[in-house]
């Protein structure tokens, strides 16, 4: 029932298929080029896409004026504007309490504030939907002194185009978005982009 | 330990497939069928390896072994027995172990299958069947190995994805899909084997037919199943995102459906080789595609599991499969050439080819929306998105070509058909499609609901009367009873009364899928303790929280009273709730689903909990779904109609194709 | 052939019914939309930016409620669909559209439904007419 009963015609087949003249040699690898040929492309199209992130978008902002804010502080009583902050480095970082990367990236954070807080460089900690609860304690755990601020209706983050925590901008003194970065920032990263924001206000 | 035997048996079940494939193809090559027996043999091993290899894994699971990198970032203590076994499959490199372990499984059984009768095909499909047992344990002992260890045991897991042990869904929806994605092994096999011996007529086809109808309803239910979870769990209210993990599911689908229309062209006419072999290579390859891009980390999507770096080797694999199998085809070209013809645009085997042409373009639309914002990226360099307006709009007019031709497909017979019978056939079933649009419309339907619901009525009474029509030919040349015409006629033929079922399954959920998409009924709602808010025809009444602690999650349950708004009677009550995971991230909604039933008009009433403020102000999404529940009954219907069609029947004249077996013959002739 | 006339007769009638129902029921539909409905084109068109491959329509995470919040209080001060698309397009570029605008490259995505489409159709054609040469099958 299952055994193969093998006919005339695949036995033909078999004796025509093998000896094959040069010129249906030469037609038969044709049609293996053209069926090939689209396969190779496919294969190097997926491969182009491996070592990509696929998450890591490139910011629109970049060279763009800074989106204007004003918020809520969360450490103090009133609110933290981007007017107030105009002409010093500004290195806003969208965090959450349940955020575990940005547990990871809060030394980091720390080490680039204390270094350069009397440079002219500010940090500030925007949350990204959490409560001001979850907030306060995840900074009584990990300390941590640079201003901190509520978003409401996450309007400030929407503005900057975020989609996820952590997400860190740095803003240079003349108000243009110079380097954004997604995931966990690292100390290295923070104190290239500061200098380099530094040293762009300083030429001006 | 676990990690050592793990490893250990992964290896030498690595040695085995190689072993395997060298040994059946010597075996065949030099005439020496013990050395076939050996490979066969091998496969049993491999197969018991392998089992013992995910018994390890399950094991460290349930021992709290965190020295495995594994059960530490998948599981924890507090995790529940139940999602503990579920964590061996629930993250990348677990489910590897398990795509390796239902693998080792066809293997054996196709070695089993053929112990006693050898179809000259059999060695080197069971050697390439070794080379994709050799392929998948490579992956899962390289870069990414489930049994990689930590240098010290951390003294708690991290604990499953939170959205992965919400649900016992999770338990069936990849079993279901592996057993489907690698069924279609076993026909790619035998086709390769076809290929290389020069066997390229039926035979390789009809061996394989069961498994590969197997493997169509394990896939079937697999990816209800995945919509059944996205819909019960993921709490958008919807159960089909068009999501690149989903759609490469889908694709393998599409075609594998195609194949099974195509083959049954090839059965009976012996036509459309180069196409069946085509199709399946392709199949087969989908597969390997849909795990490429799931575990390459190419498209992100909502399965992101890990980053890996096993994307080159699928990679590479996938290359052979398409370069080796199309050029193996391009090499027998002249061995494929067929015997017949289409008689005329008016038959079974044209509307079949129909069938297969817009199945094609389907999964060519599907996969080059899925692959575009890679293409996209490499070449400018930003990116892209292509989602669920692009994929429904250009699925829809195919798809309602492709349910035409499901309803007069088999209302035609195979060659040529004449006018007049064809004519007759259509009335009955074109009548109740304009009562049925007429009905519709006078009810205030859009037209967009009439010519759907239309054609889907034309469809399933064009299905019905076929059915009729056999058991009413087995009633007149016997004179039995309705129920023994039925198993008569069913019995001789399996195959199209199967096909008939599953036809109507997919009707059915065709219209549960219309009616939801046509009727888009949601409404966002916030409500203080106590207040009754009027959305989509219902009063909702949000009655408060509660929460609960389990060992693992927190759960806040927020209590929601649907109300008829005019006699102000409870409908239902709903219980959506948040769930918070200490380890990670966002609370997960879990939605509160009233079913709907025929009793009910088949309306679900679904809840999802959005946020919560200061516990006594909640936010909610309410949505008013009809027609949801056909979805999973078609389904269902559909894999019952698989298991109809694959049942053991007479069997057939021994092998000349081209014969129509006697028994449709006579069908045929009781127009 | 007054049976075949009358089965043409009567298919054609069952086909004339359904197009006047459809005809009837289109015409019948005639909704003004709403600004709920406007708002809620806009956000099926865009993509949630956490939650994957989701609408910000359907999405429920909360920064989709808080875009859609954002979408309905742009449109309430008489901002274009257009301008409120334009604004989300600034902040997280073309990849928040669910559907990449026809422009250069993006074209095929627009064009390979209906260019597979029409190839199909003609491969149909094709290979219906054509008489496949070979070895005939003996019986």
């Amino acid at each position: 029932m299952s055994t193969d009963a093998p006919s005339t015609t695949e036995e033909v087949a078999e004796t025509e298929g093998t000896g094959a003249e040069p010129g249906r040699r030469r037609s038969r690898t044709r049609t293996i080029a053209i069926v090939l040929a689209p396969l190779v492309l496919f294969a190097l199209l997926l491969a182009s896409g491996l070592g990509k992130d696929p998450r890591a978008l490139p910011s629109e902002l970049i060279g763009k004026p800074a989106p204007g804010f004003s918020l809520p502080r969360l450490d103090t009583d009133g609110t933290i504007s981007s007017k107030d902050l105009a002409g010093q480095v500004v290195v806003v970082n969208f965090w959450a309490s349940w955020c575990l990367p940005c547990r990871q990236e809060h030394d980091d954070l720390r080490a680039a504030w204390d270094r350069y807080r009397e440079r002219g460089v500010v940090v500030l900690g925007v949350l990204f939907e959490d409560t001001p609860e979850g907030a306060m304690s995840f900074r009584q755990e990990l300390g941590g002194d640079w201003p901190i601020a509520d978003d409401p209706g996450s309007k400030t983050a929407i503005a900057y185009g975020v989609f996820g925590v952590p997400e860190t901008f740095v803003i240079a003194p003349d108000g243009t978005v110079a380097a954004k970065t997604t995931g966990a920032v690292t100390y290295d990263w923070l104190t290239d982009e500061i200098e380099a924001a530094l040293r762009k206000g300083n030429v001006e | 330990m676990p990690a050592l035997v793990g490893t250990i048996s992964l290896a030498l079940a690595l040695a085995l497939a190689l072993y395997g494939a060298t040994a059946a193809i010597v075996g065949v090559r030099t005439g020496r069928p013990r050395v076939l027996e050996s490979a066969r043999t091998a496969a049993y091993s491999l197969l018991a390896l392998v089992v013992v290899a995910n018994l390890a894994m399950l094991a460290a699971l349930l021992a709290n072994d965190f020295s495995l990198t594994y059960v530490s970032l998948n599981s924890s203590r507090a995790t529940p027995t139940f999602f503990k076994v579920l964590a061996l499959w629930s993250a990348d490199e677990g489910s590897l172990l398990l795509w390796n372990l239902v693998l080792a499984g066809y293997l054996a059984a196709v070695a089993f299958r053929f112990r006693r009768s050898r179809p000259e095909t059999f060695p080197w499909a069971l050697a390439v069947m070794f080379g994709v047992s050799a392929f998948y344990l490579l992956l899962v002992l390289g870069p990414t190995t489930p049994f990689a260890t930590l240098a010290t045991a951390p003294a708690d897991g991290r604990g499953p994805l939170p959205l992965l042990q919400n649900h016992p869904l999770m338990a069936a929806h990849p079993p279901m899909l592996y057993l489907g994605f690698i069924g279609f092994t076993v026909p790619f096999a035998f086709a390769i084997a076809a290929l290389i011996t020069g066997r390229v007529s039926d035979a390789w086809m009809r061996i394989t037919r069961r498994w590969t109808i197997a493997a169509w309803i394990f896939l079937t239910i697999g990816l209800t199943l995945g919509a059944l979870w996205s819909y019960s769990v993921l709490g958008w209210g919807g159960y089909w995102a068009w999501d690149p993990v989903e759609n490469v599911a889908l694709l393998p689908w599409l075609m594998g459906t195609a194949f099974l229309h195509s083959v049954m062209v090839q059965e009976r006419r012996g036509m459309l080789k180069i196409w069946n072999l085509s199709l399946i290579v392709g199949t087969f390859a989908l597969t390997v595609l849909g795990t490429f891009l799931t575990r390459g980390s190419i498209l992100a999507s909502v399965h992101t599991f890990a980053e890996s770096i096993v994307g080159p080797l699928y990679l590479v694999f996938l290359t052979i499969v398409l370069l080796g199998g199309f050029g193996l085809i391009a090499w027998r070209r002249e061995s494929l050439l067929g015997e017949a013809t289409f008689d005329t645009p008016l038959s079974r085997e044209s509307v079949f080819l129909g069938n297969n042409v817009l199945l094609l373009v389907l999964t060519f639309t599907v996969l080059v929306g899925t692959i575009y914002p890679l293409l996209a990226e490499a070449v400018t360099n930003r990116k892209v998105s292509v989602g669920s307006p692009f994929f429904n709009r250009n699925t829809a007019p195919v798809a309602l070509l492709l349910l035409f031709l499901m309803g007069i497909g088999p209302l035609l017979p195979w060659r040529a058909a004449s006018l007049s019978a064809v004519l007759r056939r259509l009335q009955v079933p074109l009548w109740v499609a304009a009562a049925v649009a007429a009905l519709l419309a006078i009810a205030g339907a859009g037209a967009a609901a009439v010519v759907v619901f239309g054609l889907a009525a034309f469809v399933a009474a064009a299905t019905i009367s076929e059915m009729v029509r056999g058991v009413r030919a087995q009633r007149r040349a016997h004179g039995v009873s309705v129920g023994a015409a039925t198993r008569a006629a069913v019995s001789r033929n399996h195959r199209l009364y199967g096909g008939l079922v599953v036809h109507l399954g997919l009707i059915v959920a065709v219209v549960g899928v219309s009616w939801a998409a046509l009727s888009d009924r949601s409404s966002e709602v916030s409500a203080a303790r106590g207040e009754i808010v009027h959305a989509q025809g219902y009063d909702l009444r949000f009655d408060g929280l509660s929460a609960r602690d389990e060992p693992q999650r927190r759960v806040l349950v927020a209590n929601l009273t649907v109300l008829d708004p005019e006699s102000g009677d409870v409908v239902v009550r709903l219980h959506p709730s948040l769930n918070l995971y200490p380890a990670s991230s966002e609370p997960i909604g879990t939605p509160s689903i009233r079913i709907g039933t025929p009793f009910n008009g088949m309306v679900d009433l679904y809840a999802s909990l959005v946020t919560v403020e200061n516990g006594s102000r909640a936010t909610f999404r309410f949505f008013v779904n009809p027609g949801i529940g056909l979805l999973w009954v078609g389904g269902l219907v559909m894999a019952l109609g698989g298991v109809v069609a694959a049942w053991p029947g007479r069997p057939k004249a021994a092998g000349v194709p081209g014969t129509e077996p006697t028994s449709e013959r006579r069908e045929e002739v009781h127009v | 052939m007054s049976g075949r006339a009358r089965s043409v007769a009567l298919i054609v009638g069952a086909v004339v019914v359904v197009g006047l129902a459809a005809l009837f029921a289109s015409a019948r539909a005639g909704r003004t939309e709403s600004l709920a409905d406007r708002a809620h084109e806009i956000a099926a068109g865009l993509r949630c930016p956490v939650c994957l491959n989701l609408s910000v329509a359907d999405s429920p995470s909360r920064l989709a409620g808080e875009m859609r919040s954002e979408i309905a209080t742009r449109l309430r001060a008489g901002e274009s669909p257009e301008r409120i698309r334009a604004f989300f397009i600034d902040r997280y570029g073309e990849w928040i559209l669910l559907e990449p605008p026809r422009r250069g490259l993006n074209w095929i995505p627009w064009a390979v439904p209906v260019v597979a489409l029409a190839a199909g159709v003609a491969i149909w054609i094709a290979v219906i007419r054509r008489p496949e040469t070979g070895l005939q099958e003996p019986g």
